[in-house]
């Protein structure tokens, strides 16, 4: 199978992208920097309606995990990426008879802040101001899905808080700020929070890519991934931060007051027109003070998908890739 | 013009049509559509001038019944009809079932009547609303009718279904017909409605098929004694009763599930057109020869002992002796007094009297009288015991003014009539304990082994407590089956702890003792009571809850001798026992044996297990089969045991799972109660069929059965965790991580929705902070438990129940670990 994966300088679509080229599927890969991967590079921007379907000519399927993540930028740079890079994705597809497109979403894009606590893949949710992330997400989501036909099956994949080694999103934040001696804890610690080793989210969306056929359950239809073993935050943080080799003792910040922080934190950023990730932020208070877990059933019984590493493993795996640096 | 819903099948297995009540509307049966209408044809008519129908001057109950048969005409109807009904539905039905006989199969009646019942007058509020003037005023030209009915359900009725039964009825104009049924309940025989409710009153009387009542036993309308005239006037009705729920019991309780289940068992419905009602007598009660021969009655040990002038009962807290001779006496002349005072056969005595030889007599006497004793656990408490005592529907209360001064004033028993223990007979009472003891009437007949003999309120889990039915000869049976199990004769001499094991004292034959304790706290027994308690009878059986054995344990160094050598057998129940404390108590009654019985109210013993049977238990089968739940050993003789799928269906006949799998603890014995009071449907779910066709009792307990026949009990049914990779039992969780060192107690419950809860293991521990257990600790625990624990919490004290003070409410721990776990405050 000739598969064309987007954004794959990022963690996760680089780690499909090897699996994909492990098991000895043709690989194609579009960002705009040279990918650390052996595989055909097509650099270009994924906005470039011509350039997305050139690189798509001759492919069985997509994999479309190009996004612009974060809360920094203005509505037009996340909508560009988010929204018109999904609509490009979708045209390049239908004009080269592509078969098979995963869209690489996230469970944001059904979030209004309250706790989830073993809840399933809602639909988007859009009207959402300023949360421009997860607002062009949705939209975003919404188009893919909205071109699942006969000819043509999408499946949407939501990884929810892919880490592993290698990982700056969640890993390297936490052990920053651990190291910094800034680290705190949003409410008690104890929400329950499912999280997705790197390697099961890549194995999620080889998985969905083999599952999705026109006549199969999954097309037209948005999946939340995760290793399905939530865990109190602050057992995670520990874990993570004890795989780095930092100990600490984290403070606890009442949740009400770090989303109030959170909000302040991003206005400024905003009209300083910073171009740095803020440190807290609403979103990021909400996910670290809320329960977050998923029914992870759906996943399983319609894309035939297990995750292989259990948390455990994985924070094993990330203490020697620390012992490693 | 007629307003109905007509919702079916092409080839309806039958029809059941639904006819409410004032001031409601079809709406009411809303449900009933949802869940027969792909098998039923289900209509549900909005009367004349009610609902969406046609406004019309006042029709009276005769036109009604008319209106109702011209509607089914019109709408051509065939086949077998169920008809359901509430409130003024019921007797229009009913007056329509009267001319149909012929193919109504099944009659539901919900919070309705047909006459006013004897001895009482029409209940107030409706009074209150038929008086001339008021009538006007609060059904047509304001709401309050409207609103009032709604408002008697409180909370259970949502906001989205007040707003559908107030749509029709928004203005004045809308609400006329419900004046004019209020205006058309008869408070006279002049009345123009008398004559024809009256005679559908007597005429149900004549009727076969089977009939549901489904009953709100809070409403202040149609209220309990509704429900007992019309199980008066069809003596075959199965009754379910909801105690906490109100008038509008369809709305706020599972009426549909009820009937579902009713119809499935009561009513067979074949084809079309040939249905037949199946009218099931109870089964006959299990009357079986037991080992010690053939049955005798309950007071058949007393009366052994009748000139026995050695004591019989000793009251710990004041040290009376009664003798064998003057206890069986008493018995024997109350019985004779209350008979002479006009308790018959059957009637209902509550016996509200503290644990002593005046309970003793009391309860002896009542059964020697044919009388069914109804018993309520203090447990309860008050709230508990007057909900249970109402619901029970005693004819008589036996007990000390204050108890009778609850039964008249908080309206437990308001008609019954009063036995009063004391000198005196206070509030009204017929009779006191002493002077119907002096009786010299003749002895009534004896009871016969099928007959009731006892209703049984013990604490529940949740929910308000159940009535379970006892006959004298299950009673008989259970007394033999625990002497011939623990080998009681006629030496053997009993200290009961637990105050009501004082009632197998006179029925074993043997002289018992109560310990000075608390009774509403069993679990405050100190060893110097014990040692007190036992010296004075020189006792040789002792039987204690494990928290009073805890605390008999704790206390002990406080007593100079606290030994107890007279003592053979130590028996603890009612929850599990730590093993530690068994070994503890072992320490202090160096000739003892120490064993515990497992079972519950329903049915024991079931099982039975000593200290050296756990330890052997633990190492017979393997060693990781000490995580495998707590072992109580084999079914006693005479007690069948199958383990039942997790997700069996109670309407097929049930098989059991294998060895070592894990299931439904179901049992068979000839010592089962009865049953559940009042309570069809949950008689019903309880008590299944095999496949090899024994009746059944559910336990409520999960847990399996080892090679070697020994029962392993995991837990309640209700507390399994259901995750994604299967049903986790909480005891082998629990069980393992009490093995751990600083950990005595901890509860595994669940959170998240049932098909994937995660498992939470909450660790009692007054000394660490509530809330997130620590890592360290959080860790051992992990690995300690074979599968994936989410979270490890820990709370200062697990709640409890207040009767044993040991069995974990893991329902309140998990909805506070849900809580804790979505980000909420410890």
């Amino acid at each position: 199978m000739r598969v064309l994966v987007t954004g794959a300088t990022s963690l996760l679509a680089r780690r499909t992208a090897e699996l994909l080229i492990e098991r000895g599927d043709e690989v194609v890969c579009l960002q705009r920097h040279v990918a650390p991967l052996d595989a055909e590079q097509r650099l270009g921007d994924i906005r470039d309606r011509d350039h997305v379907a050139a690189a798509t000519r001759g492919c069985d399927a997509i994999i479309h995990a190009a996004a612009k993540v974060g809360v920094v930028g203005s509505w037009d740079d996340y909508h560009g990426v988010n929204v018109d890079g999904t609509n490009a994705v979708v045209a390049a597809a239908r004009a080269n008879r592509v078969g098979r497109v995963v869209h690489v979403s996230t469970p944001s894009v059904a979030h209004v802040g309250s706790s989830i606590v073993g809840g399933l893949a809602d639909p988007p949710v859009t009207g959402r101001h300023g949360a421009w992330y997860a607002e062009s997400k949705a939209i975003a989501e919404q188009n893919a899905i909205a071109a699942a036909s006969e000819e043509l099956a999408v499946v949407a994949i939501r990884p929810h808080l892919v880490w592993g080694p290698g990982d700056t999103q969640l890993v390297g934040r936490i052990v920053q700020r651990a190291r910094a001696g800034r680290l705190a804890l949003v409410g008690s610690g104890a929400a329950l929070i499912d999280t997705t080793y790197i390697d099961n989210a890549a194995s999620a969306l080889v998985a969905a890519l083999d599952a999705a056929r026109p006549d199969a359950a999954c097309n037209g239809r948005a999946y939340v991934i995760a290793n399905g073993e939530p865990r109190p935050i602050r057992d995670l943080i520990l874990g993570i931060c004890a795989a780095a080799g930092v100990e600490i003792e984290p403070r606890e910040v009442p949740r009400r007051l770090a989303t109030a922080v959170g909000a302040l934190v991003e206005g400024a950023w905003r009209l300083r027109r910073a171009s740095t990730e803020p440190p807290l932020t609403r979103f990021l208070a909400e996910q670290l003070g809320t329960a977050h877990w998923f029914d992870p059933r759906p996943a399983r019984h319609d894309l035939g998908w297990e995750p292989t590493v259990s948390i455990d493993e994985g924070l094993r795996r990330l203490t020697a890739w620390y012992a490693e640096q | 013009m007629w307003h109905v819903l007509d919702h079916g099948p092409a080839e309806p297995v039958g029809t059941i049509v639904c006819v409410h009540g004032n001031p409601t509307w079809s709406f009411h049966w809303r449900r009933f559509v949802e869940r027969f209408g792909d098998r039923y044809r289900v209509i549900a008519v909005d009367q004349l001038g009610m609902g969406y129908s046609e406004r019309t001057a006042q029709r009276r109950f005769a036109q009604r019944v008319g209106d109702l048969g011209d509607v089914i005409d019109a709408l051509e109807v065939t086949g077998p009809v169920i008809t359901v009904a509430h409130d003024w539905g019921g007797p229009i039905s009913l007056g329509w079932v009267l001319g149909n006989t012929d193919r109504v199969v099944g009659v539901v009646l919900c919070n309705t009547g047909v006459a006013v019942p004897a001895g009482r007058r029409a209940p107030a509020l409706i009074r209150l609303a038929a008086s001339g003037p008021i009538t006007d005023l609060v059904c047509h030209r304001t709401r309050t009718f409207v609103d009032g009915t709604l408002a008697l359900s409180g909370k259970r009725v949502t906001s989205v279904a007040r707003s559908g039964y107030r749509a029709p009825y928004r203005r004045a104009r809308h609400r006329q017909a419900i004046a004019d049924f209020v205006a058309d309940v008869p408070f006279d025989d002049s009345h123009p409605s008398a004559a024809a409710i009256a005679a559908v009153a007597e005429g149900i009387r004549a009727l076969t098929m089977p009939v549901l009542l489904a009953w709100g036993a809070a409403d202040p309308v149609f209220d309990d004694d509704f429900a007992h005239d019309l199980a008066a006037r069809l003596p075959h009705a199965d009754l379910h009763r909801f105690p906490t729920m109100g008038h509008l019991v369809v709305e706020e309780a599972d009426v549909v599930g009820v009937v579902e289940a009713w119809l499935a068992d009561r009513v067979e419905v074949a084809t079309v057109g040939s249905v037949a009602g199946v009218t099931r007598d109870e089964p006959p009660a299990a009357v079986m020869p037991s080992a010690a021969g053939p049955l005798e009655p309950i007071w058949a040990g007393l009366t052994r002992r009748a000139n026995d002038p050695s004591p019989g009962f000793v009251d710990g807290a004041t040290g009376t002796e009664t003798s064998f001779a003057d206890l069986h006496q008493r018995v024997m002349g109350i019985a004779a007094g209350l008979a002479s005072a006009g308790v018959r056969p059957g009637d209902r005595v509550a016996v509200l009297v503290l644990p002593g030889v005046d309970l003793l007599a009391s309860v002896y006497a009542s059964w020697r009288a044919g009388a069914v004793t109804v018993i309520a656990d203090r447990g309860l408490g008050l709230r508990g015991l007057g909900r249970a005592v109402r619901g029970a529907r005693v004819q008589w209360v036996i007990g000390p003014t204050k108890a009778l001064a609850a039964a008249r004033v908080l309206r437990w028993a308001p008609r019954a009539r009063l036995i009063a223990v004391g000198r005196r007979r206070s509030l009204g009472a017929v009779a006191t304990l002493r002077g119907l003891a002096r009786s010299t009437a003749p002895l009534p007949p004896e009871p016969r082994a099928g007959d009731p003999s006892a209703v049984l309120y013990t604490s529940g889990a949740t929910g308000p407590a159940k009535g379970v039915r006892y006959t004298h000869g299950q009673m008989s049976s259970q007394c033999d089956a625990l002497a011939a199990l623990y080998d009681i004769d006629v030496d053997d001499r009993l200290v009961a702890a637990f105050a009501p094991f004082a009632l197998y004292g006179p029925a074993l034959g043997i002289a018992s003792t109560i310990p000075d304790v608390d009774v509403t706290r069993p679990g405050t027994l100190t060893a110097e009571a014990l040692v007190a308690a036992v010296g004075s009878v020189a006792a040789t059986v002792v039987f204690a809850s494990p928290a009073a054995l805890a605390n008999v344990v704790r206390t002990a160094g406080a007593v100079p001798d606290p030994r107890l050598a007279s003592v053979r057998l130590v028996l603890s129940a009612g929850a599990p026992v730590p093993v530690a404390t068994l070994r503890a108590m072992a320490d202090l009654c160096p000739n003892a044996t120490l064993r515990t019985p497992y079972g519950m109210t329903e049915c024991l013993p079931v099982a039975d297990i000593s200290v050296p049977e756990i330890d052997a238990a633990i190492v017979g089968s393997g060693s990781s089969s000490a995580f495998a739940g707590v072992c109580v050993g084999a079914p006693v003789a005479g007690v069948l045991v199958m383990i039942a799928p997790l997700d069996f269906d109670p309407l097929l006949p049930v098989e059991s799972v294998g060895v070592g799998v894990m299931g439904e603890v179901l049992i068979h014995a000839p010592w089962v109660s009865s049953g559940y009071d009042q309570l069809w449907r949950t008689q019903h779910d309880a008590r299944p069929a095999g496949t090899d066709g024994n009746t059944w009792h559910r336990s409520g307990d999960v847990g399996h059965l080892d090679r070697d026949g020994r029962l392993w009990i995991e837990g309640r049914s209700v507390h399994v965790i259901d995750a994604e990779s299967g049903p986790i039992t909480p005891v082998p969780v629990e069980v393992a991580v009490e093995r751990l060192d600083g950990i005595d107690r901890c509860a595994a419950v669940g959170v998240g929705p049932s098909g994937c809860q995660q498992l939470v293991v909450v660790i009692e521990d007054p000394n660490a902070p509530e809330g997130l257990a620590s890592t360290e600790r959080a860790t051992r625990v992990r690995s300690a438990v074979d599968g994936s624990v989410a979270a490890v919490l820990v709370l200062h004290a697990l709640p409890v129940d207040i009767r044993h003070n040991t069995k974990i409410d893991r329902a309140a721990v998990a909805a506070w670990a849900a809580r804790v776990l979505a980000g909420g405050r410890a």
